[in-house]
């Protein structure tokens, strides 16, 4: 999927430049870390480690039950609907923007890096702010036409203890079939 | 229970290959692992859009569902106490209903940081049918010796 060509680039959006650097989106997790989505994760994974599944472990190695580590990305998603809110709700709001700014209709997301800090408590409250690294010029893929950019997600507790930085690798891009 | 054994750090050396773990993927598989990781987005549960949309053959699994598989996989082989520090990789090709994905991973290095920490460096992929779809690295924290525990690092001794 990322096999790229260069071809004419067209100049970035001045929205997109004033983007890049400038954290963005600062929000909290929509509810206490809970175990309930531990579960879920362990199971559809068929995650067997007795760390999530036993408080006695968990207290001897993690001095209490924590999240998997992996599972940071799921906080910061939104619920599908609450009350009150209107159209579709995303997560990693600034990637959805990018799609918009850029006029790139469709997007995946190609590579993450994540980096790991304090584990994640029951019971702990996450915030977490969107930082646009960088975006590509235009490229030619397998996929159509479109642009790479990256984006840094930063997570905090509630006690300001740094809990780990995602980075995301994205592809926007118009379907080649639909460019007509 | 007790916390069963985990791989010391002095048990692993470079070139060692991991268990590999194979599972049979079914649109369950993809639909579980992207409510889990509270993805809703509609390629990973609704096929008519991730064929007619995304001009892809069906739904596929989602990124933090395979970071979480990764992490199943590298804890399977390490135990408990094995501690994530980094992790990147990159889905090339989506894993889709009726795929065999295969986990392999290899040491690619081991070092100790300036605290202490000792690191395992992994190699890791997921393959279809011999094909490799995704490919990452991960850096894990394992103990020093039997009494050691990478999860007690705090501060400036957690450097991953």
């Amino acid at each position: 999927m990322s096999a790229t060509m260069a071809i004419p680039d067209e100049p970035l959006p001045p929205a997109v430049r004033e983007l890049i650097g400038k954290p963005v989106y600062e929000e909290q997790s929509e509810f206490p870390i809970e175990m309930g989505y531990v579960y879920n994760t362990c199971a559809a994974t068929q995650n067997g480690n007795p760390l999530f599944w036993d408080a006695q472990v968990a207290g001897e190695i993690t001095a209490g039950p924590i999240a998997p580590p992996s599972m940071l990305s799921v906080w910061m998603r939104p619920h599908y609907w609450t009350p009150g809110a209107t159209g579709e709700r995303t997560p990693l709001q600034t990637h959805f923007d990018l799609k918009a700014l850029c006029r790139l209709p469709e997007a995946i997301v190609t590579g993450i890096e994540t980096v790991f800090g304090e584990p994640v408590r029951m019971g702990d409250v996450l915030t977490m702010r969107q930082i646009v690294r960088s975006v590509s010029p235009l490229k030619q893929t397998k996929l159509g036409i479109g642009r790479f950019w990256s984006i840094d997600v930063e997570t905090t507790n509630q006690r300001g203890d740094w809990v780990g930085t995602e980075t995301y690798t994205c592809l926007g891009y118009r379907r080649t079939e639909a460019r007509v | 229970m007790t916390a069963p054994r985990s791989l010391t750090a002095p048990e692993v050396q470079v070139g060692q290959e991991l268990p590999p773990l194979t599972h049979h993927v079914t649109a369950t598989t993809v639909v579980l692992g992207a409510l889990a990781s509270r993805d809703w987005r509609p390629m990973h549960h609704d096929k008519d859009f991730a064929v007619n949309r995304n001009g892809v053959r069906d739904i596929f699994i989602n990124t933090p569902n395979n970071a979480a598989w990764f992490e199943r996989f590298v804890t399977d082989w390490s135990g408990p106490q094995g501690r994530l520090g980094r992790m990147s990789f990159k889905m090339k090709t989506p894993v889709f209903p009726g795929d065999d994905m295969t986990f392999s991973g290899r040491v690619a290095a081991t070092s100790v940081d300036a605290s202490g920490c000792h690191w395992v460096d992994l190699d890791v992929a997921v393959s279809v049918a011999g094909k490799v779809h995704t490919e990452g690295r991960i850096r894990l924290a394992l103990p020093a010796d039997p009494n050691d525990n990478p999860w007690r690092r705090q501060g400036a001794d957690w450097k991953p």
